[in-house]
């Protein structure tokens, strides 16, 4: 049984309309036989077949527009040909006379010649394979009898984990793109006197007490949400859930390539001491692969930053189901009137991306005023 | 300790944060964080593991100092490190 | 001999620790005594009681007649009378003479007197092959023993279990039947001078590794330890447990560890159908199906009755070389 597909007439083509059916079911074709004629947008185009066979049934009648790839209509192959006599000329809604198993069936009830029921898998490979979605029919087996087994799906999953975390990026993403309505908003902050502030402070610190200024920003961020309750939380089944916990996913990229945001926990609660401890620690677990699964799932909000590549303003993507994130441009020195007199100052620009359906900008606002004021004000942080 | 005895000490430091980069020739003036992936986190590790494997103080002022391989070498060189 | 041990370690083997276990016990408790066939004037058929009858005379290191059904059946009305018999049966073999006393009276009156008597009696039997006693004196029956309910089955298979588990055997208010593997006896090594009592009820990991674990007791615990010791230097870390404990199994140690190492090989002199190696697999089967990454398997005795040839004896038994054979299976490829 062969499928006869809507064929690609060009790789701008995406669809086209079947207009004539040269033969009919029972008809015995050949290869390079014209059996439609098809319309695109370029024109009435004639499509061949490439099999010999017997024509079964039509499946797509003429009239009717279906995109490329599209199964048009089915064919006996040339050595099944004596062994079926044609179909009924034919009734589109007639069952189908399909005796040969189709995939799924295929799937359901493996037969002993199917290569993937004589692949041994031990038990602990399977649970390892599952809670790593390793897909197991592309993995070797090296175990007793042949038998794949957990070196063999850890080795597979290490081999496969750029693209399933590309998948998940690209899943997420798009789901975001498509669900929740973006608003952004962005605004600049003078982060002189608070570096400073950071610089003195840590002259008298050894190397590892020092701080980085982003546990600045992750704290007035969680500070900040503190007072705008609905930039923290999760969009779940059509309305907002507020968490009570500020729990900020920080967006980290891989050596390898792709990029995590793992949660730090209930920032708003701890000092920049802890927060300058737990953020360098999960930054290293995330970059040797050691993140707890409740670090990766219970983000209330992402902050994220390409500052360090000089990118002066970011505007980010909404991680569903979170409903906000805070991005941060890089730190520069920049001409700044202050008092009435241009001066150089240290400026930053942060932006809000936040979820329309949560909140409304004037809160969006209101929150950004209060990142920028925490900022300046280090000694609250 | 000499020129090569710290950049040995240098190098390993690098390693250990950034394991692929054994096999990556490094450019010895040109700033780490344009030749590969090192961002201040790496950087903070970086300076941490100087500091737990020199013995040394190194203020964050000293910071602009320690941002290539050639910058580290006569940073370190200044120090007068014993051998 | 008991308010004067000295520090310190001193040469000895399992016969003479199991010696003087008894010894401590009939010095420390004058209802302890003990009792068989020839373990009085002759010094016990393997030569464990060697000196005591001279040392505690007839009354209590006393000769039986022939008759394991009678000399059960007495040390069993002993322990209900209050005494603490240690009774020993010369061979595994044998002991199928008294299994009636055993079974059906010694592990039964605790539970059909509900809970009235107690039977605070300890046997103690040779079990196993390797000394060319030919097949009426060389099974290893213990798994039959280790079926029955209301009965303990130990099977000490190092000079500190075999100085250490009797002590508390006697203490145990139920019966209690320790396993000694014949080919142990002349076992020399060193043991601390104050070894004492030690516990009859959990599982020992003898030699730590992560690859695979291997479980047996008494007499094939050196082979394993052997095979152990053969693999590493392949590249296979073998984790070797000693049952100890045949009745209860000390099920959590077993588990712990094959949940770890994700294979299991069971090491068991006795024959394959209907064995221990049979229970422990099934139970890891049962519990841990789910952590395993290759089959269950085991080494066990050829299904022949024992041999009396030395080479044929020596090839129906577990060897390092089976052991360390079957092992390098579960590992597949690895070790193409």
């Amino acid at each position: 049984m062969t499928e006869f597909l809507m064929p690609s007439l060009g790789a701008d083509m995406e669809a086209a309309t079947v207009v004539e059916w040269r033969v009919k079911p029972g008809d015995a074709v050949k290869r390079g036989d014209i059996v439609a004629a098809v319309e695109t947008d370029k024109g009435i185009i004639d499509i061949e077949v490439f099999e010999e066979g017997i024509l079964q049934q039509i499946l797509v009648p003429v009239g009717e527009k279906v995109s490329v790839g599209a199964v048009l209509a089915i064919f006996n192959g040339a050595d099944q040909k004596s062994s079926k006599p044609p179909a009924d000329p034919v009734e589109k809604e007639q069952p189908k006379p399909v005796p040969e198993p189709t995939q799924a069936d295929q799937n359901a009830v493996p037969t002993p010649t199917a290569e993937k029921s004589t692949q041994r898998i031990s038990p602990a490979a399977k649970k390892r394979a599952k809670a790593l979605s390793v897909d197991l029919a592309n993995v070797k087996g090296t175990g007793a009898q042949g038998a794949i087994t957990t070196a063999d799906v850890e080795q597979a999953a290490g081999n496969a984990k750029p693209d399933a975390m590309r998948q998940a990026i690209a899943s997420a993403m798009s789901r975001s793109k498509q669900e929740i309505p973006h608003y952004y908003l962005a605004t600049t902050v003078d982060m002189t006197d608070t570096l400073d502030w950071l610089a003195e402070k840590n002259a008298s610190l050894p190397v590892q007490a020092r701080r980085v200024y982003a546990v600045l920003l992750i704290k007035a961020v969680a500070l900040a949400l503190v007072e705008v309750p609905e930039l923290n939380g999760y969009w779940v089944d059509g309305q907002f859930e507020s968490s009570d916990q500020v729990n900020v996913g920080m967006a980290i990229s891989l050596r390898q390539g792709g990029l995590i945001a793992p949660a730090l926990h209930d920032v708003q609660g701890k000092t920049l001491d802890t927060l300058m401890a737990e953020f360098r620690d999960l930054v290293n677990r995330a970059r040797a692969g050691r993140v707890s699964r409740a670090e990766f799932t219970e983000a209330s909000v992402t902050v994220s930053s390409l500052g360090e590549q000089g990118v002066e303003m970011m505007y980010s993507i909404i991680h569903p189901p979170q409903v906000a994130i805070v991005s941060f441009g890089s730190v520069i020195e920049r001409p700044w009137c202050v008092d009435g007199a241009v001066v150089p100052r240290k400026l930053m620009n942060v932006s809000l991306a936040a979820d329309h359906r949560a909140s409304d900008g004037h809160r969006g606002a209101l929150f950004l005023n209060h990142v920028s004021q925490y900022l300046q004000q280090p000694e609250l942080l | 300790m000499n020129r090569d005895q710290i950049k040995s000490v240098v190098l390993s430091e690098l390693y250990s944060i950034a394991p692929e980069l054994e096999d990556e020739d490094i450019a010895t003036n040109t700033a780490f964080r344009d030749q590969f992936d090192f961002d201040s986190m790496d950087f903070l590790n970086f300076v941490i593991g100087l500091h737990e494997t020199l013995k040394i103080d190194i203020p964050e002022s000293d910071y602009p100092k320690l941002l290539s391989l050639s910058g580290c070498i006569a940073y370190l060189e200044s120090k007068d490190l014993p051998g | 001999m008991s308010n004067q041990r000295e520090s310190g370690t001193g040469e000895t083997t399992y016969r003479e620790a199991i010696r003087a276990a008894i010894r401590e016990a009939m010095l420390e408790d004058p209802r302890v005594f003990l009792m068989g066939e020839d373990v009085g004037r002759y010094g016990g058929c393997y030569a464990v009681s060697k000196g005591l009858y001279e040392e505690f005379g007839p009354e209590r290191v006393r000769d039986t007649p022939l008759s394991e059904s009678v000399f059960v059946g007495a040390g069993i009305g002993a322990a209900l009378g209050g005494m603490r018999p240690i009774v020993e049966v010369m061979s595994i073999n044998f002991s199928l003479l008294c299994m009636d006393q055993i079974v059906n009276n010694a592990a039964t009156i605790q539970h059909m007197s509900g809970g009235q008597f107690n039977i605070p009696l300890v046997i103690r039997m040779a079990t196993g092959a390797g000394l060319q006693l030919a097949a009426q004196h060389s099974h290893s029956l213990e798994v039959l023993y280790a079926h029955i309910p209301g009965i303990r089955v130990v099977a000490p298979a190092t000079l500190e279990d075999a100085r250490g588990m009797l002590a508390t055997a006697l203490e145990d208010p139920d019966p209690v039947l320790i396993f000694e593997h014949a080919g142990l006896y002349n076992r020399p090594g060193q043991i601390a001078a104050d070894a004492g009592a030690v516990d009859i009820d959990r599982a020992v990991v003898r030699r730590k590794g992560e690859d695979v674990t291997l479980i047996t007791y008494g007499g094939s615990l050196y082979k394993t330890l052997d095979a152990a010791a053969a693999l590493a230097e392949q590249g296979i870390h073998a984790e070797v447990i000693d049952l100890r404990s045949l009745r209860p199994l000390d099920e959590a140690t077993l588990l712990d560890s094959v949940r770890r190492t994700q294979r299991a090989v069971v090491v068991d002199e006795g024959w394959r159908s209907g064995s221990l190696a049979a229970e422990v697999m099934a139970r890891i089967s049962e519990q841990a199906f789910y952590d395993l990454d290759a089959p269950l398997a085991r080494v066990c005795s050829e299904e022949v009755p024992i041999p009396y040839a030395k080479h044929m004896e020596q090839a129906a038994l577990p060897q390092t070389e089976t052991i360390i054979n079957t092992v390098k299976k579960c590992f597949g490829d690895r070790n193409d």
